[in-house]
């Protein structure tokens, strides 16, 4: 129950779309989506292999949750290598695919191989068929998106796909669902694109069976109060989204500004969720719309903006002047404050192209910054970048690198490779703000000690989603803790990682732990699925995953010596703020990290940890 | 003295007429604690769920009694999260 039970595995090579069974031992053990999907990963590719050769795979894989019910059960995850890292990758996403698959009656995806011309999966229901995209390549998501809608005249379908960025080989390219969602880190898109594979276009008619019918129900009613009785999940993120956080970060002192030569940024407001909300000078409208849900999500932070339509990024260009997917944090601060621009409708501009030709605006935003960076101390010039002033602070700057980069066109090329390839190409590596070749977001780990250790030990590269240690430094959920401090850091990340493994692996969004613990999860996923699951298998199904997930990495190459984070963070101390004076603390944390994991001190997961995790 | 003000999200329009991009300069007695601050501007201390003064976290339950000093940043929001 939960599970169908049934996986679709398709072979790009030979044009084969075969259903096969679940493996239900391995799903008592994962649970779903990001663990599950890692685990047929693991079991079926060497993981030093090429991220773009045809020996690569890429699972599309939802969670037990998935197409439920319970609130925020929409969610699932593209699991592969990553072009953008060579590490593992999981990018998991929100809107109506993930649950449109689960009526269709699959589980997960699994693609191998490389089709010899472009093609699209069509999936209605238990039918799955490989069909021509030749007259898609070379369109953006949202084109494709309207195209095979049109093609097969079903207006329900739910498609995920890449636009021209993923085709390009753009280093950081996203796999966009439902025009404005997207499986966005790590480059998933781009082994898309490698594999010949535009989309995946799904309608499925029928529904998701749970194990107790009436337990489930109790169980998500409770929670979905519970959501809406709390503050954060009930008024503050349906009200203001992800970008009120723009001053709170700010007023933190780690807001990383100018590829963090600066951890504060002093048009913040500018680009915040207030300034989103507030009519704008020139036509009296504000930029945010309204708010927008995910599939059977109660909190509904999503963001819907309209650009003010005499805006120079939009003048003689109708095809933007609707409502469309607005900023959220992560993507405002990488297009806004990493680069030092303050116009907001720039910013959504950007962001725009960002969901249309389907390519990570965090990655991109940073890898822009690095350029900046370079090119203001002459390591990059005019020669190089097609005749731009590719200084910080340039909305037009932004806007046009922005249209090149999803097209993959003059210096977009180039920025398209992100900002470890890049920065390595022109001598300057120390200047890339990555940890595993992934681009940071958008905390400062001078001024938020946690989450220097949570990039550095990220088994997907830097990212803020593995463990959001923000929620307990900065907003003090579920406890406060000190933000300046390293002590406890490395119990809080680990502890932090392994739910967060578990309640991806559920198929649900991990806002809900704002308001949610395990204590609110476990009824759920229990009630819907065989099994025993209660919070604590659930955190030891999150620890058996992290644990497994750095196993690949391992296998892949990395050791304890990628766990770092750039110079930069590490001798340039805070010029403002709380954390004047202050450098990461890495050095100090990362030791009692590999402890409390049990791993040894160059960082490998001992064998008594991975037998008493069974992994 | 002079502190700055900053009131975010709904909390906004509790600021003085005068204020600029969520923030005003405003006079205040010596010693003035954070609750007279807050009271002063009509701002409900029931929603005050993150106080930041000079960027570093102020419990709400010990807050209202922390007293500010001349050219301090008082900087508050209702209930928020993000990511």
């Amino acid at each position: 129950m939960a599970w169908t039970r049934k996986i679709l595995r398709v072979n790009l090579t030979e044009g084969t779309c075969v259903s096969e069974p679940l493996n239900m031992d391995w799903a008592l053990k994962y649970l779903g989506q990001r663990g599950l999907g890692t685990k047929y990963l693991m079991e079926e590719i060497d993981p030093k292999v090429d991220p773009l050769s045809p020996d690569n795979k890429m699972i599309f894989a939802t969670g037990p949750l998935t197409g439920t019910c319970a609130s925020t059960a929409g969610r699932y995850s593209v699991i592969t290598k990553g072009a953008l890292t060579g590490a593992i990758a999981c990018s998991n996403s929100g809107g109506y695919f993930g649950a449109e698959l689960k009526f269709a009656g699959w589980d997960m995806i699994i693609f191998e191989g490389k089709s010899e011309k472009p093609v699209y999966l069509c999936i209605i229901d238990d039918k799955a068929e490989l069909l021509s995209a030749e007259g898609l390549w070379g369109k953006s998501v949202w084109d494709t998106d309207a195209a095979i809608k049109a093609t097969h005249q079903e207006p329900m379908m739910h498609i995920a796909a890449i636009g021209v960025a993923g085709e390009k080989g753009n280093m950081y390219a996203c796999i966009v669902n439902d025009l404005h969602r997207a499986a966005g880190r790590s480059g998933v898109g781009a082994v898309m694109g490698s594999k010949n594979l535009k989309a995946v276009a799904v309608r499925g008619t029928g529904g998701v069976s749970v194990e107790d019918f009436g337990a489930f129900m109790k169980s998500t009613e409770a929670g979905k109060k519970a959501l809406a009785e709390n503050a954060v999940t009930g008024e503050g993120l349906p009200a203001y989204g992800t970008q009120v956080l723009m001053n709170v970060i700010n007023e933190s002192g780690a807001l990383p500004t100018r590829n963090f030569r600066d951890v504060q940024f002093e048009s913040a407001n500018d680009i915040s969720a207030e300034a989103m909300a507030e009519p704008r000078r020139s036509d009296g409208k504000p930029n945010l719309l309204t708010n927008q849900a995910c599939f059977s999500c109660t909190i509904a932070c999503g963001r819907i903006s309209q650009i003010d339509k005499d805006h120079f990024s939009v003048v003689n260009k109708p095809e933007y002047w609707g409502a469309e997917g607005g900023l959220e944090y992560e993507a405002a601060w990488a297009l806004g404050a990493a680069t030092g621009v303050k116009d907001l409708e720039a910013l959504t501009y950007a962001n725009y192209i960002c969901n249309e030709q389907g390519y990570d605006p965090i990655s991109f935003g940073s890898t822009l910054a690095a350029a900046m960076d370079m090119y203001e101390e002459g390591v990059l010039t005019k020669k190089d970048t097609g005749g731009v002033e590719l200084k910080f602070g340039s909305a037009e700057m932004l806007t046009k690198m922005a249209d090149l980069t999803g097209t993959m066109e003059g210096f977009g090329e180039q920025l398209g490779l992100g900002s470890k390839r890049l920065c390595e190409k022109y001598g300057r590596p120390e200047l890339s703000m990555t940890v595993k070749g992934q681009e940071f977001p958008a905390y400062d780990p001078r001024g938020i000690q946690g989450m220097g250790l949570t990039y550095a030990t990220s088994n997907r590269g830097a990212c803020h989603l593995r463990s959001y240690t923000v929620s307990s430094e900065i907003l003090g959920i579920p406890e406060k803790t000190d933000p300046l401090s390293t002590d406890g850091k490395a119990g809080l990340v680990k502890a932090f990682q392994d739910a967060t493994a578990a309640v991806d692996s559920a198929g649900l969004c991990i806002f809900t732990t704002f308001a949610w613990t395990l204590e609110d999860i476990a009824p759920q996923v229990d009630a819907a699925c065989e099994g025993n699951w209660t919070p604590d298998t659930l955190m030891e199904a999150g620890e058996r995953i992290w644990n497994m997930e750095r196993n690949f990495n391992l296998a892949a190459g990395f050791s304890g010596k990628d766990d770092e984070l750039p110079k930069r963070l590490m001798k340039d101390a805070a010029k403002t703020g709380p954390a004047k004076g202050m450098v990461s603390g890495l050095d100090k944390m990362l030791p009692e990290y590999y402890e409390v994991r049990g791993w040894n001190t160059k960082g490998v997961p001992t064998e008594e940890t991975l037998s008493r995790l069974g992994v | 003295m002079k502190i700055t003000l900053k009131l975010y999200a709904s909390l906004a329009n509790c600021l003085p007429a005068e204020a600029v991009k969520n923030q005003a300069e405003i006079t205040v007695k010596s010693d003035i604690t954070v609750r007279e601050v807050l009271d002063a501007h009509n701002v409900p201390f029931d929603r005050c769920h993150l106080i930041l003064i000079n960027g570093v976290f102020s419990p709400p339950a010990t807050a209202k009694q922390a007293t500010l000093k001349d050219g301090d940043a008082l900087a508050v929001w209702p209930p928020v999260a993000g990511g």
